[in-house]
C-alpha cells in the first residue's frame, strides 16, 4: 500500500520543518536565503512526483497510517490525476513567493517566511488528503497564516479584510465539518476513497452538496460570496496575493471535484443548473465589475472571479472537454494571475500605489515590464497559444455541447476579459504619467527577471502543447464523470420507481373511485381524468 | 491532382517575418541598417514564397503541422492558391511600402520610427499566417496577432484623435473576434470535431450533412459578423477612424494586410469551411451576397460625402472590399474567381490611392480633395499614378480592376442573379463620381482660393518611385488577366 520513499509526507513536512529552523535564524537576509533554498529543496523532493504514471486513474504514491484507530481516523494521503499538476504548482510556486518579496517585506521578515512555509504544507495537505479528518485539518491550518499574511503585512485597512477574510472562510467551513461528520455518521468511515463508493440515499447528499457547496463556494468565491477576495487581495502584501490567487482559491474548485462531484454525485446532478447558473453569473459580473476598477489589484481580483467561474461551469457541465478544461484552467489562472499579481507588486514597489491613475504611460521608461505586464494580459485574456486559451476553449467546447444556451451566455465572459485587460494595458502603456518621478524608476532587475521568466515560459508551453498536461488528469476525470453517470441512471431509475408508485396510488384512488386531479402526474397516469 | 505534401518549407517565409521585427528593435540605434532589413526581409519572405508557385500551379498544397493543442486543434499551415494570392501580394507590398514607408517617415520626422517598423512587420507576420493557416484556430491565432500588433500603428500620433481611433479599432475588431469568431470557432469544433479546412476543391465542406441546420447557419453567421475586418456593414465603423494612422499605414495595412485578412478569412472559411454545397443547401449564399451589395452601394454613397482624402478612399475600401465577398458568396465559379482576383487587384490599386494621398500629404500637408485643385500640374507623377488607380476602381479597361469586375459580372448572370449585376452597374457610376471629382480638380480646376500651389512640387523619390510601381504592376494585372486567376483555377477542382 504504501510507497518506497514517502514523497507526499515529505513535501508536507518538510516546509514545516524549514520553518521550524527559521525560528532559530536572526538576520533578514539568512531567513529570506533559507526559504529560498528550502522553495528550491522542496522542488528537487517533488522530482519523484514526475513518475508519475500516465493512463492510470486510481490514487498514487499513496500513504496509509493509523493515526486514531477509535474514530477510524488515519493519516492517509495520494495524488491522482486532479490533483497531481495541483500539487506540482502548489511546490513550484515556493520559491516565487520567496522571490517577489524579497524587498518587498521589510518587517518582521522570519515570521513572514514561517507562514509562507506552512499555507504550502497545509495547501499540499489538502490536496492529497484522503482522509477527511487530515483534509479538514489542513483545510482550517492554511488559514491563520493568511489571515497574518493580510493583518500583519497588508495595507491601510488590513484589519477588516483579514477578519472578512477569516469570518467567511470560517463561516464556510463550519457546515463542511458538519458534513463531515454526517458522512461518518452515516458511512462509518472518514476515508475518502471508501466514502466516494459508499452510496449515499439521495436527501442525505442533498443536504451534504449543500452543507459542502456552500463552503467551498466562498473559498472559489463564486457569486455571491465573493466580497471577501477584492478586500483581501488589496490589502495582502505581493506574496500573499500570489498565494490566495494561485493556490488557495484552487481548493475550493479541487474540492468541488473531489468531494461533491465523487461522494454526492446524484446531488451534484440534481442542484447542476443552480451551479452552472451561479458560474455564469460569477463569469459576467466578474468580468463587469472588474471593468469599473480604479485600481490594478481590485482589477485582478475580480478578474479571479470571473476566471473561476469558467472553471466552476466547466465543472458542472459534467462533460470530459469541461472537465478537463477546468482543471486546466485552474492551474492556468495560478500561472498567469500570479504573474499579475508579481507585476502589481513591481510597480507598487516603485510607485507606492496599486491605482491605476499613479501608474500610467509606463512603457517608454519601463519596456521590459511593459512587455511582461502585456504578456501576461494577454495570457489571462485568453489570447490564442497562451495556457488560458486552451482552458477556455475546453470549458467552452464542453459549455457548447452541453447546452448552446449555455455556450452562448458565457461568450460574453471572454470578450469582458478582454475588455478589462486591454483597458489596464492602454492605461498603462499610453496614458499621461502622473507621478513626477516615473522617470526615474528602474526598469526590472535580476530578481525580477529571474521570478517572471519561468512563468512567462509556462505561458506559452502550455498554450500550445497542452497534451502533456492533459493527459495526466483525463482517467481520473473519467472516473469521476464514472460517479456521475451512474448517479444520472441512479436518478432516472429512481424516477421510474417513483413514476411506479405513483402508477399504484392512482390505480389505488381509481379503486376508492376518487378523482386524481393534481397537476403534477402526467396525462398517462392520470386515469381518474376519465370521469 | 491535388497532392498534399508535408514540408516544413512553409515554415520559411513566416520564420523571415517572425525574426525581421526582432532584428529591426535590436537594431533602433542604426537607423539605415534597420530600414535595410525591412527591405530584405520583405525580399526574402517574397522570393520563398515565390518559390512555392510552380509546384502549388501543379496542383501541390503544401502543409505542415507544428502543435497539436487537441485532437484537431492543431497550429498548422497550409498554402494553396488560395493562400499564394494573399501571401504574394502581402509579402510584395511590404518590399514596395518600406522604401514609400522611409521617404514619408523621414520627410515628417515621425516619433517611435522602430515601434513603427517593428509592428508593420509583424503585422506582416500576421498576414501571412493568416493566408497560410490549414485551420480555423491557426487563422484565428494570426488574425488576432494582426490586430494587437496594428493597434500601435494606429494610434501612432498618441494624441487624443489616435487614441480615439485606436480605441475604436481595438474594440470592434478584438470584440467581434470574441464575441462572434471565438463562439463560431467553438460551435464548429462541437459540430465537426475537427477545425481543420477541407482544401483542394471548393465544393465540399467540414460540416457534416446531419449537423443541426440552425447549428450551422448561427455558425456561419457568427463567422461573418466575427471577422469584422472585412468591413461589411454595420461593422465598418473602424475603418475609417483608422485612418488617423500615418498614411503608409492606411496603405498597407488598411487596403492590404488588415482588410485582406478580413475578406480572405470569410473567403476561405466560405470555400475550405462551409464549401459551395452547403452554402447553397442552407441558401447562406444569397444572404452574404445581398449583404456584400447592400455594402457596396452604402459605402460608395458615404464616400461620395467625404472631403477628407483618406476618409473618402476608407469608404471606397469599405466598398471595394464587399465586392471580394459578394463575389464569394455568389458560389458561380468565375464570380468565386473575380472576387478572390480581387484581393489582389484591388491591393495594388487601393496602395497606390494611399501612398498618392501620402505623397501629397508630404508634399502639400493638404487633406482636403476641396484643397486639391490644380495640384496635378504640379505634382503629375503621383495624380497620373492616383488617376491609373482611380480608374482600376471604377473597372475601365485595360486596368486591373476591370478584370475582375468582368469575371464578377460573368459569374453573377452564369448564376442567374441578374440584380447583382445592376449593383455593380451603380457601384461603377458612384465609383466615377467620386473618383472623377478628384481627378477633375486636380487637371482642370483653378487652385482653391487661399492655396498658393506654386510652391509645391513632388514629394521625395523613395515615395513617387513605388506609386509609379503600383500603378504600373495595376496596369500589368489588367493586361495579364490570367496571373491571379490561375491560382483560383485550382479550387475549381476541375
Amino acid at each position: 500500500m504504501n510507497a518506497s520513499w514517502p514523497v507526499l509526507s515529505t513535501l508536507i513536512l518538510f516546509p514545516l520543518a524549514a520553518s521550524v529552523l527559521m525560528l532559530f535564524l536572526r538576520r533578514d537576509t539568512t531567513v529570506r536565503w533559507v526559504a529560498l533554498a528550502a522553495g528550491l529543496i522542496e522542488i528537487i523532493l517533488a522530482l519523484p512526483l514526475l513518475s508519475f504514471k500516465i493512463g492510470y486513474a486510481g490514487f498514487q504514491f499513496v500513504e496509509k497510517y493509523t493515526w486514531i484507530p477509535q474514530w477510524n481516523i488515519s493519516y492517509y494521503v495520494g495524488v491522482d490525476g486532479i490533483s497531481f499538476l495541483l500539487v506540482l504548482m502548489t511546490v513550484a510556486l515556493l520559491p516565487f513567493y520567496v522571490l517577489c518579496s524579497w524587498s518587498y517585506i521589510k518587517t518582521r521578515v522570519k515570521e513572514f517566511h514561517i507562514c509562507l512555509m506552512i499555507i504550502t504544507s497545509a495547501c499540499i495537505g489538502v490536496f492529497t488528503a484522503l482522509d477527511f479528518v487530515l483534509f479538514f485539518i489542513c483545510w482550517e491550518v492554511q488559514l491563520a497564516p493568511m489571515f497574518l499574511l493580510i493583518a500583519v503585512w497588508g495595507g491601510k485597512e488590513r484589519i477588516y479584510a483579514a477578519i472578512k477574510f477569516l469570518v467567511y472562510t470560517l463561516s464556510g467551513s463550519t457546515l463542511l465539518l458538519a458534513a463531515i461528520i454526517a458522512f461518518y455518521i452515516h458511512g462509518g468511515t472518514f476515508s475518502i476513497p471508501d466514502l466516494i463508493v459508499h452510496e449515499f440515499s439521495f436527501q442525505f447528499q442533498a443536504w451534504t452538496f449543500l452543507a459542502m457547496a456552500l463552503a467551498f463556494a466562498v473559498k472559489v468565491p463564486m457569486f455571491p460570496f465573493h466580497t471577501w477576495l477584492p478586500a483581501a487581495h488589496v490589502q495582502a502584501p505581493t506574496a500573499g496575493s500570489v498565494v490566495l490567487a494561485s493556490v488557495l482559491l484552487k481548493l475550493g474548485t479541487y474540492a468541488f471535484i473531489r468531494f461533491c462531484l465523487s461522494i454526492t454525485p446524484d446531488a451534484s446532478v440534481y442542484f447542476a443548473p443552480l451551479m452552472i447558473g451561479i458560474s455564469l453569473v460569477s463569469i459576467i459580473y466578474g468580468g463587469l465589475v472588474a471593468l469599473g476598477q480604479s485600481d490594478i489589484k481590485k482589477l485582478i481580483a475580480y478578474s479571479s472571479v470571473a476566471h473561476m467561474g469558467f472553471v466552476t461551469l466547466g465543472i458542472f457541465i459534467f462533460s470530459i472537454r469541461g472537465m478537463e478544461g477546468a482543471i486546466l484552467q485552474m492551474i492556468n489562472h495560478g500561472i498567469v494571475t500570479g504573474g499579475l499579481f508579481m507585476m502589481v507588486g513591481i510597480i507598487y514597489e516603485r510607485s507606492h500605489s496599486t491605482a491605476i491613475k499613479d501608474n500610467m504611460g509606463v512603457a517608454k521608461f519601463l519596456p521590459a515590464y511593459i512587455f511582461f505586464m502585456g504578456f501576461f494580459s494577454f495570457a489571462s485574456l485568453a489570447f490564442p497559444g497562451t495556457n488560458s486559451f486552451v482552458g477556455e476553449a475546453l470549458v467552452l467546447i464542453g459549455a457548447f455541447e452541453y447546452s448552446l444556451i449555455i455556450g452562448l451566455v458565457a461568450i460574453p465572459g471572454a470578450l469582458l476579459a478582454a475588455a478589462y485587460m486591454l483597458r489596464l494595458l492602454l492605461y498603462m502603456s499610453y496614458g499621461e504619467p502622473v507621478a513626477p518621478k516615473v522617470r526615474e524608476w528602474h526598469d526590472l532587475n535580476l530578481r525580477e527577471w529571474i521570478y517572471l521568466t519561468p512563468l512567462a515560459v509556462l505561458v506559452p508551453y502550455i498554450g500550445l502543447a497542452p497534451t502533456l498536461a492533459l493527459s495526466t488528469m483525463s482517467p481520473s476525470i473519467e472516473k469521476v464523470l464514472g460517479y456521475i453517470e451512474s448517479g444520472k441512471t441512479q436518478v432516472n431509475i429512481m424516477e421510474v420507481h417513483e413514476k411506479a408508485a405513483d402508477q399504484r396510488l392512482a390505480e389505488f384512488l381509481h379503486e376508492k373511485n376518487l378523482i386524481l386531479e393534481d397537476e403534477a402526474y402526467p396525462d398517462e397516469l392520470r386515469i381518474g381524468s376519465n370521469y | 491532382m491535388t497532392e498534399f505534401v508535408s514540408s516544413s518549407y512553409v515554415l520559411l517565409p513566416l520564420a523571415i517575418t517572425l525574426v525581421a521585427p526582432f532584428i529591426i528593435l535590436m537594431l533602433k540605434n542604426h537607423i539605415t541598417l534597420r530600414e535595410m532589413v525591412s527591405f530584405i526581409a520583405g525580399a526574402a519572405t517574397f522570393i520563398s514564397i515565390l518559390y512555392m508557385v510552380p509546384s502549388v500551379l501543379d496542383g501541390t498544397i503544401y502543409t505542415f503541422t507544428l502543435f497539436t493543442l487537441l485532437p484537431g486543434i492543431t497550429v498548422s499551415f497550409a498554402v494553396d492558391g488560395l493562400s499564394l494570392i494573399f501571401a504574394l501580394l502581402a509579402s510584395f507590398l511590404w518590399i514596395i511600402a518600406t522604401s514609400y514607408n522611409i521617404g514619408y517617415m523621414r520627410s515628417l520626422k515621425e516619433h517611435a520610427q522602430t515601434r513603427y517598423y517593428f509592428c508593420f512587420a509583424v503585422a506582416i507576420f500576421g498576414a501571412v499566417g493568416v493566408a497560410f493557416s490549414a485551420n480555423i484556430f491557426t487563422l484565428y491565432l494570426f488574425y488576432e496577432i494582426i490586430t494587437i500588433f496594428t493597434s500601435p500603428l494606429v494610434a501612432h500620433h498618441q494624441d487624443e484623435d489616435a487614441y480615439s481611433g485606436a480605441r475604436k479599432y481595438v474594440v470592434y475588431l478584438m470584440g467581434t473576434a470574441k464575441l462572434f469568431l471565438l463562439p463560431a470557432m467553438i460551435m464548429t469544433y462541437v459540430l465537426c470535431g475537427t477545425l481543420d479546412f477541407h482544401l483542394g476543391d471548393m465544393v465540399q465542406g467540414i460540416f457534416p450533412e446531419d449537423a443541426p441546420t440552425h447549428w450551422v447557419v448561427l455558425t456561419y453567421f457568427l463567422f461573418l459578423f466575427g471577422l469584422a475586418k472585412a468591413a461589411i456593414m454595420p461593422l465598418h465603423n473602424w475603418l475609417p477612424s483608422a485612418m488617423v494612422a500615418p498614411t503608409p499605414v492606411s496603405g498597407l495595412l488598411h487596403a492590404v494586410a488588415v482588410v485582406k485578412a478580413g475578406v480572405f478569412s470569410i473567403s476561405r472559411v466560405i470555400l475550405s469551411g462551409f464549401g459551395v454545397e452547403t452554402m447553397e443547401a442552407l441558401h447562406l449564399g444569397i444572404i452574404t451576397a445581398y449583404l456584400a451589395a447592400f455594402t457596396i452601394i452604402v459605402a460608395s454613397i458615404i464616400a461620395l460625402t467625404k472631403d477628407d482624402l483618406k476618409a473618402r478612399l476608407a469608404y471606397s475600401t469599405v466598398s471595394q472590399l464587399s465586392y471580394v465577398i459578394l463575389g464569394v458568396a455568389l458560389l458561380a465559379p468565375l464570380a468565386v474567381a473575380g472576387g478572390n482576383m480581387h484581393i489582389a487587384h484591388h491591393g495594388f490599386s487601393k496602395i497606390t490611392l494611399f501612398f498618392a494621398a501620402g505623397a501629397i500629404y508630404v508634399a502639400t500637408h493638404q487633406k482636403k480633395i476641396s484643397k486639391m485643385s490644380g495640384l496635378g500640374r504640379k505634382m503629375p507623377w503621383t495624380f497620373g499614378a492616383f488617376s491609373v488607380a482611380a480608374l482600376s476602381m471604377i473597372g475601365v479597361p485595360p486596368v486591373a480592376g476591370f478584370i475582375s469586375k468582368w469575371y464578377m459580372i460573368t459569374g453573377a448572370m452564369d448564376a442567374g442573379y441578374i440584380i447583382f449585376v445592376f449593383a455593380l452597374m451603380a457601384s461603377t457610376i458612384l465609383n466615377t463620381a467620386y473618383f472623377g471629382q478628384i481627378i477633375y480638380k486636380a487637371f482642370f480646376e483653378a487652385p482653391a482660393p487661399g492655396v498658393n500651389i506654386e510652391k509645391y512640387r513632388e514629394a521625395p523619390l523613395s515615395m513617387v518611385v513605388p506609386i509609379c510601381i503600383t500603378a504600373a504592376i495595376s496596369v500589368y494585372l489588367g493586361l495579364n488577366p490570367t496571373g491571379f486567376y490561375q491560382f483560383i483555377e485550382l479550387l475549381m477542382g476541375v
